[in-house]
């Protein structure tokens, strides 16, 4: 479809829809579980819980659900909405399909700074707010950083920068699979926390990367159509009085910003960041000011939706859940991409 | 713990590392001991022995009374050390740890057979096949005991005793385990039995891993007339060792919580489990049942078990109280 053609502006209805979709999922993952608290009873205990009245669950069934459940979902979708959101804005800035928030050497950086810690301190706490997230977030930030040091000192062109994302990456990859071969006894730990999860989340977790995805996004909602404009060339950019390096700083700062927040609580998760800015595109259209919106919507919907899996399919034990992304997300955006293709015929 | 669990994405990091362990060849060689003091034997004559490792590689049978053993297991180092074949040991991995024990640089989960050959050992025992280092160690025509990690203490004893027999201290080796389950027999005798068996969790680390009655740490705890809260979660694939949910544990509310994971191995302790989320509606540790385990005890299958079953019976004993 040329660009002149896609629908440019958020339709209501494409935002109403999938606001319900999101609604509608966390209902289900509120009400689904390792353990069946019994619909019922669970929006018996929401009613109580806003009127007051008597709740239905036990105090052990009620902690389940407002100290494990509730702020699992929460940062299931906090998470899931930054990556996406990332994904869209890398993919905008690189002008490349395959961008996503690892691209730049973000999850080298956040890998290899806990792997660090644990090596350095096997006490490190990989609790909320403990050494271990923090240092991933700093990691995250360090390794976008260092590329983009890189990128710089070698030329202004993206394709510049995303090779130095590939080498700051390996690089990093390499130190990290040192570390652990030098320190075999914590490699465990260091595999847990690469899988990723959301195991261990609490409302703690929630606090911690609210304020970083929240900026971000809030900063990537705003610059869908500078991102459009910067689809054009810089040449047209530079015509319509927009600066594409300040652009990219700017997007590329809040989207690290937000990938570093959900690095930090989750592990690392991939795979949404690719799927879902794709999906949102041959859904909605590709312009900007949709695809960054719908994509933090459309990412939470995909990881609380994975996460529900994570949770019930094996249940009492738990699945990694970025083996659920990868397992449900490639088949399914491979049927999406076929069924647009035959659209378009 | 990594001994205990399955080592996931370690063949991969292994491929990467071939290069950097044949760098290190030359400078781990160089590190052989001298040659080791009398061994002390007690059995020479027996030999040649065959002998049978449950689960472990085909009969191997050994001409004479091992002098030179290189070790590739802390278990295994531990065994040799209580039967006293410890002076016939020249050398043993990064990880083994008994008192006097000659410590190298060799990482059992990265072995190099060009470096273990350096040590010109007449035996070598090892836990995991890593890195293909019994067949690498058959082309040499060295003997290499494969000594799968039990997953039963009845087990655990027929491999004190086998290594007793291929060193040459099989009476030793009789008397150790003949003294571990007088121990274990005595102190689960001496511990309270409540009417209901106690349900309990067995944290391996702090994102819930944990050990179920089918691993082997859970087969001894189970002697205690307890109950796995983590057994629904087992299946063929986690070989006793799931990753549970957190809603699960609060649901299952055990008695009682085993840390593995405290002190230098995750740093937990009974004050961070009761300040996670909701943790403090859990039985165990409303009432005080949160007992840290020495981690290193708790995940090897040597002499060690001893000391691990005499702790948890006095954990048990204050749930009991």
């Amino acid at each position: 479809m040329p660009a002149s053609l896609r629908p440019t502006r958020l339709r209501p209805w494409g935002l109403l829809v999938a606001v319900v979709v999101l609604a509608g999922v966390m209902l289900g993952s509120v009400l689904l579980g390792a353990i069946d608290l019994g619909a019922g009873r669970v929006v018996g205990e929401i009613v109580a819980e806003l009127t007051g009245g008597r709740s239905p669950l036990s105090a052990r069934e009620s902690a389940i659900l407002w100290q494990l459940r509730v702020p699992r979902v929460v940062l299931g979708g906090l998470v899931g909405a930054a990556l996406a959101a990332s994904g869209a804005a890398y993919q905008g800035v690189f002008h490349n399909p395959l961008a996503d928030p690892y691209l730049l050497g973000a999850a080298a950086g956040a890998g290899m700074a806990a792997t660090l810690v644990i090596v350095l301190d096997p006490n490190a706490s990989s609790g909320i707010a403990g050494p271990v997230p923090i240092a991933a977030f700093a990691g995250a930030l360090g390794g976008i950083g260092l590329t983009w040091l890189l990128g710089r000192s070698t030329g202004t062109s993206t394709a510049t920068l995303v090779l130095a994302g590939v080498a700051v990456a390996a690089f990093l990859t390499a130190i990290q699979t040192f570390l652990q071969q030098e320190n075999t006894d914590e490699l465990q730990r260091v595999y847990a926390w690469t899988l990723g999860g959301l195991n261990t989340a609490g409302w703690q977790s929630v606090l911690l990367c609210l304020p970083y995805i929240g900026v971000g996004a809030i900063v990537l909602c705003f610059s869908g159509r500078l991102l459009d404009v910067l689809a054009l060339g810089d040449d047209e950019a530079l015509s319509l009085g927009i600066r594409p390096v300040r652009v990219r700083v700017a997007v590329l700062g809040a989207a690290s910003l937000a990938t570093a927040g959900a690095v930090a609580v989750s592990g690392l998760i991939g795979f949404v960041g690719i799927v879902v800015p794709h999906l949102v595109r041959l859904l909605f259209g590709g312009s900007y000011r949709v695809v960054v919106p719908m994509s933090l919507i459309g990412g939470a919907i995909f990881l609380i939706a994975a996460d529900i899996v994570a949770r019930t399919v094996l249940a009492p034990a738990e699945l990694p859940i970025g083996v659920v992304t990868a397992f449900t997300g490639g088949p399914f955006f491979l049927v999406v991409l076929r069924s647009a293709r035959n659209r378009i015929r | 713990m990594s001994r205990l669990l399955p080592k996931r994405g370690s063949r991969a990091v292994v491929g990467l590392f071939t290069l950097v362990g044949t760098i290190l060849v030359a400078g781990c060689a160089s590190h052989a001991p001298a040659e080791p003091a009398s061994t002390g034997s007690n059995a020479g004559s027996a030999f040649p022995v065959t002998v049978v490792v449950p689960g472990g590689n085909t009969p191997v049978t050994i001409a004479t009374q091992p002098k030179r053993i290189v070790s590739l297991d802390s278990s295994d180092s531990a065994i040799l050390h209580a039967v006293g074949a410890d002076k016939q040991v020249v050398a043993v991995d990064k990880d083994s740890d008994y008192p006097g024990a000659p410590r190298t640089s060799i990482d059992a989960t990265t072995p190099n057979v060009e470096a273990i050959a350096g040590y010109r050992p007449d035996l070598v025992v090892t836990a995991y096949d890593n890195n293909n280092v019994v067949s690498g160690l058959t082309k040499l025509k060295i003997p290499v005991l494969l000594v799968n990690p039990p997953t039963n203490i009845a087990d655990a004893y027929a491999l004190w005793s086998d290594l007793g027999k291929a060193t040459g201290h099989q009476s030793e080796a009789d008397t150790l385990v003949n003294k571990t389950k007088q121990d274990i027999a005595s102190a689960v005798a001496k511990t309270p039995k409540p009417a209901q068996p106690l349900s309990y969790y067995y944290e391996l680390d702090p994102t819930f891993y944990t050990a179920t009655s089918h691993s082997f740490i859970g087969s001894l705890l189970g002697q205690f007339h307890l109950t796995n809260i983590g057994d629904p979660a087992d299946t063929a694939s986690s070989a006793g060792y799931p990753q549970l949910s957190q809603e699960a544990i609060l649901n299952a509310n055990p008695a009682v919580i085993f840390l593995a994971d405290g002190g230098s191995s995750g740093g937990q302790s009974p004050q961070t489990v009761q300040a996670r989320p909701g943790w403090s509606t859990i039985t165990a540790v409303q009432n005080g049942h949160v007992f840290v385990l020495n981690a290193d005890d708790a995940s090897e299958w040597g002499p060690t078990i001893d000391d691990l079953m005499t702790s948890a019976a006095a954990d048990l004993a204050k749930v009991g109280q």
